[in-house]
């Protein structure tokens, strides 16, 4: 007999986690919903007497597949999310109604018939299986084989980026930078204060203006360099003590992650 | 050399396209060529007439085939020369005539910078025309028919940077294309009827046809000649082509080309012979042309067009006694000869006329023109006494005997024939002895700057040659019926039939109309002051000087509900068919736009019709199946 | 209990997961959807084998899982390659069969 409170639990879990599939907004949430829904149906496999599905189902699912998708969610961005409006016309109350539809149908049938049911029901182990399998089914087994080995090529096939133009050695790239009109020589490094090896101040040159290029251009974009001024004020400073007072009343341009000009300011 | 005659064609086509091809290259001595080309051929066609003069009458036709233009079961046409004394008379007065123009020309043209494609468009004439006189089928006839055509169309249009002029052209080849419709379909009948279409062939059935069928061909003969030979109601486009140069005129326009309808007519007699209906009809459409020439040639004072309207006129002569039947084919042929030679000599000498007022056309403005131009004043005094039909010059000989065959047979024709080339001829009297007074005589009323003179020689000598045949051909051909004799081959021997009025009447009532119209035109334009500007005119001059508004009935009868029906046509064709057929196609089309919208591109669209086509499957087994 | 109360939970999954390939339009949840309506057809073989004691049913499901891991790696492949070349892998973007 099949235990009532397993298959209770077992519909609880595996509803609740596939009913993410329609109102949850993260991928990734979905696929940890996904998850515990496989691991539900695994142990109903195992409450229905067929254990070794329900650790294949584990192996193959939760442990393979899902991560797949999981995996594929991380490729593609993991915080896309996902407006749940509707754009088509008409297609929720189609779908809501096919698939309500369709459940109902299922049920009224499924709740019209009743089947023999055998109490005598030994668990299907694996040993049994595999009799039938590679006796009965073992032609099934080397067709399903072959489709494994396909699937894989194909994958490989549909992700695989031909090179289109020959690699460039690391000679030829220079020489194209150069042809380029780039400068031959390194960027200079940022952070020239002594005093402060911060990346997001700009080198100096000999006139001591500041080289904007010594600076990554993704700390540019994200606005959180700053041009040094008030470093180059506090060197001043030792020389020409009147003009000591003025940066520290400028604002800083981005203030919540520049700590070290808060300490500088502290400490004079 | 009869049966060398193909030379003939040969040289002045060889010429042509050596000319045209040759270019720029040739035109410092293309035109003598031409001249050479032209000459050459005249020579092979007397060699030829004196072969055929020691040869007995009947066996003088010889028929040579050179190839197989059209091989079939059913059809079978050869090309095939036909050389007899009706097609060598016209190789001879071509050639000849054509010749002497051609000299002319070689001065005429001499500033245009062109002249050397003039010499290979008459090279080409000359060719085409021989080609249509010597064909031995109509279908190789109407290759030199539709030849001459283009020619005649190059030439009209030869200055076709006016635009009026390439008009003019243009409105000749489509005016001559309703003739050629009837040469096509008199071929067709023939083709049908007798399975030939060579001259013999067909002169020896046309005893198993029907008179029916004769005159349906005939008529359709009919209109060809019409087309070709600028008759009524086809006459339109001769008045026009006065726009090409005035040797065009003289050897296309006036000598040649315009009678070939005639020819075809007298060529065809054995169909017109069994078909008495066509001949009445053409003698009709003759006469009314010889009526309607002489009246619009009594009102024009542009030199050259009053030349056309009397060419129209003398080939309504033509007409009037090819319809005649056995008859008149000699005198028709006779007249034509005579004509080619007068008008020719005429229209070079309005040509040398032109040529010394600075190309001026109109009358009012010539006068006293004798006295500087005495070469052309005599040349074509002659061609004037010829015309008038004066004994004993060509005319008379000719144009007297149309006159009194028009007065033979039976019933009311004779009556109605006769008497209109009798009146005919007064009206001729008339209309020529005032463009010559006009021209010639009276008071200078030229324009400022022109300064008259003599043409140079190469222009006169061919005048002079052209101004003694108009005197002497007729008389020398008439004395004792000569050329009737030399055509009764193809014409047929005739008996002699007595006019309904006694011919010394006729004669002298010809002779006397001609004098009073010669004298009246004296009194009006001779002696009288002629005005420089025309006058307004009565409302008769104001019709015959508008051509009896042959171009607005044209186009009132003609083009206007051609271009309806067309409209009509078009319209119902693009309402009825293509309408049909429009709505068909569109109503498919708004099928297919409306299943278009089912695919709209959208993945879960499609997904979500396949789930409800799922539900409906399963409920169809639920509800149905269990 | 009834083995069959596991088909009524498996028709109630197939419904879910079907409605779910419908309205979501990031592929890769439609394509969650897809494998949640095959392990609920698995459920029913499963439950079927019970009902019926013997090993067809789970043999049948084991096959099922082979062509789904198949499917997957396939379809996961498919859902790369569009995202590489359109930068996004929603369902209603490529619309070229737009008729």
């Amino acid at each position: 007999m099949v235990n009532e409170a397993l298959f209770w639990i077992v519909a609880i879990i595996t509803v609740t986690g596939s009913l993410s599939l329609l109102f949850a907004r993260k991928g990734a949430h979905i696929a940890m919903s996904i998850v515990t829904v496989m691991c539900g149906l695994a142990a109903a496999y195992v409450g229905l007497g067929a254990p070794f599905l329900g650790v294949v189902q584990i192996v193959v699912y939760t442990g393979a597949v899902m991560m797949l998708f999981l995996f594929v969610l991380m490729l593609v961005g993991v915080d896309q999310r996902e407006s749940l409006k509707e754009t088509i016309k008409g297609q929720r109350w189609i779908a809501l109604a096919g698939a309500g539809g369709i459940a109902l149908l299922l049920i009224s049938v499924i709740g019209r018939v009743s089947l023999y049911s055998p109490d005598d029901f030994t668990d299907g182990n694996p040993e049994e299986i595999a009799l039938v399998l590679f006796s009965d089914y073992v032609l099934v087994i080397e067709v399903l084989a072959a489709l494994l080995i396909t699937a894989a090529v194909g994958a490989l096939i549909l992700t695989h980026v031909p090179r289109l133009v020959p690699k460039h050695s690391q000679v030829e790239i220079a020489e194209a930078r150069i042809l380029a009109g780039a400068d031959p020589v390194n960027k200079p490094m940022p952070g020239v204060y002594a005093r402060h090896n911060a990346l997001d101040v700009p080198a100096l040159d000999p006139e001591g203006k500041p080289i904007e290029d010594s600076v990554s251009r993704v700390l540019e974009i994200r606005h959180q360099t700053q041009d040094g001024a008030e470093f180059r004020h506090q060197l001043e400073d030792t020389d020409n003590p009147d003009h000591a007072a003025q940066p520290a009343d400028a604002p800083p341009r981005d203030s919540h992650d520049r700590n070290p000009r808060q300490g500088e300011g502290e400490s004079r | 050399m009869q049966s060398l005659i193909w030379l003939a064609i040969a040289l002045p086509l060889a010429s042509a396209a050596v000319l045209l091809l040759a270019g720029r290259r040739a035109d410092a001595w293309g035109h003598w060529v031409g001249v050479a080309a032209s000459g050459a051929a005249f020579l092979v066609g007397f060699l030829a007439l004196i072969e055929m003069l020691g040869k007995p009458a009947e066996e003088r036709a010889l028929d040579t085939t050179l190839y197989t233009f059209i091989p079939g079961s059913d059809l079978q046409v050869d090309v095939g020369l036909l050389a007899d004394p009706l097609s060598i008379t016209f190789v001879l007065l071509i050639t000849f005539v054509g010749t002497l123009i051609h000299v002319y020309s070689v001065a005429y043209m001499e500033h245009d910078k062109d002249r050397r494609r003039f010499f290979a468009y008459l090279n080409l004439f000359v060719a085409a025309m021989l080609l249509l006189v010597l064909a031995d089928s109509y279908l190789l006839l109407f290759v030199g028919w539709e030849g001459v055509g283009l020619a005649s169309y190059l030439l009209i249009g030869f200055w076709n940077h006016k635009p009026e002029y390439a008009t003019a052209a243009n409105k000749a080849f489509v005016v001559n294309r309703i003739g050629d419709i009837g040469l096509i379909i008199a071929m067709g009948i023939m083709f049908t009827t007798f399975g030939a279409l060579d001259f013999a062939t067909v002169g020896q059935l046309v005893g198993n046809a029907s008179t029916t069928t004769l005159t349906a061909i005939g008529l359709a003969l009919l209109l060809a000649a019409c087309g070709k030979s600028a008759q009524f109601p086809l006459q339109s486009w001769l008045g026009d082509a006065m726009a090409g140069p005035t040797p065009v005129s003289a050897l296309i326009h006036a000598a040649t080309m315009v009678t070939a309808g005639v020819y075809l007519i007298v060529r065809s007699a054995p169909i017109f012979n069994g078909a008495p209906d066509a001949q009445v009809v053409v003698a009709i459409v003759g006469a009314i042309t010889l009526t309607l020439g002489a009246l619009i040639g009594m009102a024009k004072d542009d030199i050259k067009k009053a030349l056309a309207a009397s060419t129209m006129s003398q080939i309504g002569y033509m007409m009037l006694a090819a319809g005649l039947g056995p008859i008149g084919y000699a005198f028709a042929i006779f007249h034509l000869v005579t004509h080619g030679f007068f008008k020719a000599g005429m229209f070079l000498g309005a040509g040398s006329v032109m040529h010394a007022m600075n190309d001026q056309v109109d009358m009012r403005r010539f006068g006293a023109l004798k006295g500087a131009m005495v070469v052309t004043w005599v040349t074509f005094g002659l061609g004037w006494l010829a015309i008038l039909g004066i004994p004993p010059f060509s005319g008379f000989w000719s144009k007297d005997k149309i006159i009194e065959a028009a007065f033979v047979g039976e019933g009311w024709q004779p009556w109605v024939f006769g008497l209109t080339a009798l009146i005919g001829a007064g009206l001729t009297a008339f209309y020529m002895s005032r463009l010559f007074f006009m021209t010639f005589h009276g008071k200078a009323r030229w324009t400022d700057e022109v300064h008259p003179h003599e043409s140079p020689a190469l222009m006169t000598v061919p005048m002079i040659i052209l101004a003694v045949g108009s005197a002497f051909l007729g008389l020398f051909l008439a004395v004792g019926d000569r050329f009737s004799h030399f055509l009764e081959p193809v014409t047929g021997h005739v008996e002699h039939h007595e006019p309904v009025l006694p011919v010394p009447v006729i004669m002298a009532a010809t002779l006397i109309l001609v004098a009073l119209g010669a004298v009246f035109a004296w009194l009006k334009y001779g002696r009288a002051e002629v005005e420089e500007v025309a006058p307004a005119g009565s409302l008769a001059t104001i019709t015959a000087r508008n051509d009896f508004f042959q171009d607005s009935v044209n186009r009132a009868v003609f083009q206007r509900p051609g271009q309806h029906v067309t409209r009509t046509l078009v319209y119902a064709d693009a309402a009825i068919v293509d309408g049909a057929v429009n709505k068909q196609a569109r109503g498919w089309a708004s099928i297919g736009e409306a299943s278009r919208k089912v695919q709209n591109g959208q993945v879960r669209s499609y997904a979500a019709t396949m789930l409800v086509g799922l539900v409906i499957v399963v409920a169809v087994i639920v509800v149905g199946g269990l | 209990m009834n083995p069959m109360n596991y088909v009524i939970l498996a028709a109630i999954l197939f419904s879910i997961g079907s409605a779910a390939v419908l309205l979501r339009r990031n592929a890769i949840v439609a394509f969650m959807g897809v494998e949640l309506m095959l392990n609920s057809a698995n459920l029913a073989l499963v439950a079927f084998s019970r009902i019926h004691g013997e090993l067809n049913g789970q043999i049948m499901a084991f096959f099922v899982m082979v062509v789904a891991a198949a499917e997957v790696v396939v379809g996961l492949a498919i859902i790369i390659a569009v995202f590489r070349a359109r930068q996004s892998i929603s369902l209603d973007e490529p619309a070229e069969l737009k008729g």
